[in-house]
Order: C-alpha cells, then structure tokens, then sequence
C-alpha cells in the first residue's frame, strides 16, 4: 500500500471546496426538513380523512423509496416540467424532502408528548387555534424534539454524498474529481472518508452538549 | 416504453434484489458478531467491536463503496467483482447499524435470565446460545425490518459505480426514451413495492419467532413509523 503525502496536500485545496458546499447542502437541507417536517406534521393533525390520508401516503411512499432515484427524478423531471433550477438548489430540496418525512414523525412524537393539561389550559384561557399553537403547544413540543431533530443533521451529513450524482461538487464529488485528474485515489478518498467520521463524531458531541442544556 | 426496455428494468430488478440478499446476509452476520462482541468479558473485545462501529457509522454508506471500489484494489491488489464489492461496502456499514440492535436487544432481555444461568454454572457460550439470544432476537426483528428498508434504500448507491442495479436501468431508459417523468416514477413504485413486501415478510416472520417463545407480536404503529430511532441509522455516533 503506498501512501503519498504530497497528494493529500493537492487535494486539500479541493477539500475545503467540497467541505464548504457540503456544509452548505447540510444547514439548507436542514432547513427545508425542519419547516417542511413541522407543515406535514400539522396537516397530518387536520381532523380531516381528505387532507390525512395524502400527506401519509406521499410521506410514506417518500420514506420508502431512494434518495438517490429522487433526486434523479428531481434532476431530470422538473426541467421537463420548465422549473429550471441549479444542481444545489435541486439537490438542496430533494434532500429536504426526504428528511422532511423523517422530522415529521419527530415533530408529531414531540407534540403528541404535551401534557393534556396544557391544551385544555388554552381552552380554559380562550385562546384562538392559532395563538394555542405558537404561544403554547409548539414551544413546548420543539423543545423536546432538539436533540431527535439533531440526530436527522447527522444522517444528512452522511446523505450529502449522493448530491455528487447530480454533479454537485461536495466534499466526494471533489474527491472524485481529483482522482481521476491524477490517478490518485487512495489519498482523496480516505481524507474525505476521515473528514466524514470526524465532523459527525463531533457534531454528535456537540448534540449530546445541547441535550444535557436542554435538559434544564 | 417498449418490452425491451422493461425487459432491462427486470434485471435490474433482479440485481437489486441479489444485492438486497446478499448484504443483508452480511450485515446480519457482522451485526450479530460485533453486537455481542459489545457485551463480552474482555475490554479489548468490546473496544474493538465499539471501533467497529463508531467507524462504519461514522462514515458515508457511498464513500465507503468508493472506497471498496478505488482504493482496495490498489492498496490490496484485490479486486472484486461489482457485485461483491457492493456486498462488501453495504453489508459492512448496515451490519455497524444492525450491532447496535443486537447489543440493545441483548442489553434488554431480563437481567435475571442471564443470573438464572450463572446459578446454572452454564458457560458464557452456552449462556448466549440458550438463553439470551432466544430471548433476545423476536425482539430484534421489528428494527432489523425498518433496516432491511433502509438498506433497500442504500442498494441504489452501487448504481453509481455503474452497477446495473434499478436505479442503473431507471438511467439506461432515461437516456433511451429520452424522457425522464415516466421511468423515474415507475423505479420510485417498484423500489415501494418492494419495501412493502420486505415489511409484511418480516411481520410474518417476527409473528413465527415470538411464537416460539410463547409472546404474541405487539403491533405498535410507532415502531414502524419511527424508523431511524429504531434502527439508529443516522442516529448519533
């Protein structure tokens, strides 16, 4: 096995590259599945078969099919359909999406979880539906679902690789790159492969660090 | 779409579903092996087992299949076919998910069991063969269900390395046809179809093993529906 130092110095260049639009994918990907997760979680509480049953089975059936075949299908399907946008931004909603339908469970788990108390309070107190659930429910119920919802950040970050096959140049799509320019794979594709084990071993330190300030 | 054309997305159904049993054999293997490594008597055993899995957890499903595809081969001089490769790549990351379930599982059979068979002077092999794992694994089926589901998920990765798995054909009739709406959403509705019949098979299967130890299967919609928490994958390293 040989291994060539002076590689992983050319790489390294390339590697912030990648590690930056991989951070970049991580925080907006994040964003998207907390607000989409937080919608499907409060149109699945709809008390209406009409609204319930859609939600559940296109959250489901994306739940149970391919990030990758998704993102192909949002790479190739919505210029077809004249929505033209960048690789990121695709990459971008397609991974939120399907994270969306993970956080939702999350959310309804985390709402299911206050006290009934607290909406018949609401009800004692005559607070409109709207005011119930900003004021009082869901500062309590988002609480309680940080550190399940960090979790999701984690498994992102080991999704954002799949961002490379629509052509987004992250952290792998870098890594690939390089290699096949210099015919050196070994160095690149273990940095990356390091780099990985090392921000989610750390970033799950940092979850657990909140965990503990939440819990007081 | 023409019976040629479907005649390729068959076989890619068909690699897919190799692929699924393959690694699904392997990952069940290694989950078994580090899982109770994580519960032995000596610390270098449970060290290396946890190594294991904080590695292969850690890291990326798809950069470990480049990995197995670019790097093995010149640092080892081994190179594997595409279908073993695959194998290796899935069976080794999901199996790192899968240890975590067996150690749970084991961790939650009664501790009064294991006490019994100490009382018993049973050996700690015969300890793990006749009392533990009985116990232990109708309670491991629903997780390893929802990781089997995400496996399925993860096959469509070797597509990528050029294995002609369903995603691979899903691209074949893309270029072919020229059109993408139609093939991408058949692929989506065959990769659903075949999660729903892994989960009614492994039901079947949970409902077989807790019948063998005297339980009836709690059907809890949450087990199903919570399905990272379950089986970890994407959990915190």
């Amino acid at each position: 096995m040989k291994w060539d130092w002076s590689a992983v110095s050319d790489f390294m260049p390339h590697f912030w590259d990648g590690l930056l639009v991989t951070l970049q994918i991580l925080a907006l990907g994040s964003l998207v599945s907390f607000v989409l997760g937080l919608v499907w979680a409060l149109l699945m509480r709809v008390p209406s078969r009409f609204v319930t049953w859609p939600v559940g089975a296109v959250t489901e059936f994306v739940r149970n099919t391919p990030l990758l075949v998704q993102l192909f299908f949002l790479f190739y399907v919505l210029p077809e359909w004249g929505v033209t946008a960048s690789a990121l931004t695709t990459g971008v909603l397609a991974i939120g999406l399907h994270y969306s339908t993970y956080t939702m469970q999350v959310y309804r788990a985390g709402i299911e979880a206050v006290p009934v108390g607290q909406w018949e309070a609401a009800t004692a107190l005559n607070l409109p539906v709207g005011r119930t659930w900003t004021a009082v429910i869901l500062p309590q119920a988002i609480r309680r679902v940080v550190p399940a919802l960090g979790n999701y950040v984690i498994s992102m970050l080991k999704d954002t690789p799949l961002l490379m096959a629509i052509t987004v140049l992250e952290m792998l799509g870098e890594a690939r790159l390089f290699s096949q320019q210099n015919f050196q794979f070994t160095e690149p594709l273990t940095v990356i492969g390091v780099a990985f084990i090392v921000i989610s071993y750390l970033a799950s330190l940092a979850l657990r660090a909140l965990e503990r300030r939440l819990a007081h | 779409m023409t019976s040629g054309l479907w005649e390729l997305v068959l076989q890619g159904v068909w690699v897919t579903v190799q692929l699924l049993f393959f690694s699904a054999l392997l990952a069940t293997a290694v989950s078994f092996v580090i899982g109770v490594g994580r519960t032995h008597r000596l610390w270098i055993v449970r060290f290396l087992a946890g190594f294991y899995t904080e590695v292969f957890r850690g890291t990326s499903a798809l950069v470990m299949i480049f990995w197995v595809f670019f790097v093995l081969p010149p640092a080892f001089g081994w190179q594997l076919v595409p279908m073993w490769a695959g194998t290796l790549a899935l069976g080794l990351t999901y199996g790192a998910y899968g240890s975590e379930i067996v150690r749970g599982a084991l961790a939650a059979v009664d501790p009064a069991q294991k006490e019994g068979g100490i009382a018993l002077s049973f050996t700690p092999w015969q300890r793990m063969k006749l009392i533990l794992l009985p116990q232990a694994v109708p309670e491991m089926i629903p997780p390893f269900s929802n990781l089997l589901i995400e496996l399925l998920k993860g096959t469509a990765l070797v597509s990528i390395m050029g294995m002609g798995d369903l995603a691979f054909s899903g691209n074949l009739v893309r270029l072919a046809l020229q059109e993408s709406a139609e093939i991408y959403t058949y692929i989506l509705l065959i990769y659903f179809v075949i999660a729903f019949l892994l989960t009614r098979v492994m039901r079947g299967l949970e409902k077989k093993l807790k019948a063998g130890v005297g339980k009836a299967p709690v059907r809890k919609p949450d087990t199903e529906l919570k399905r990272p928490e379950a089986t970890n994958v994407g959990g915190a390293v």
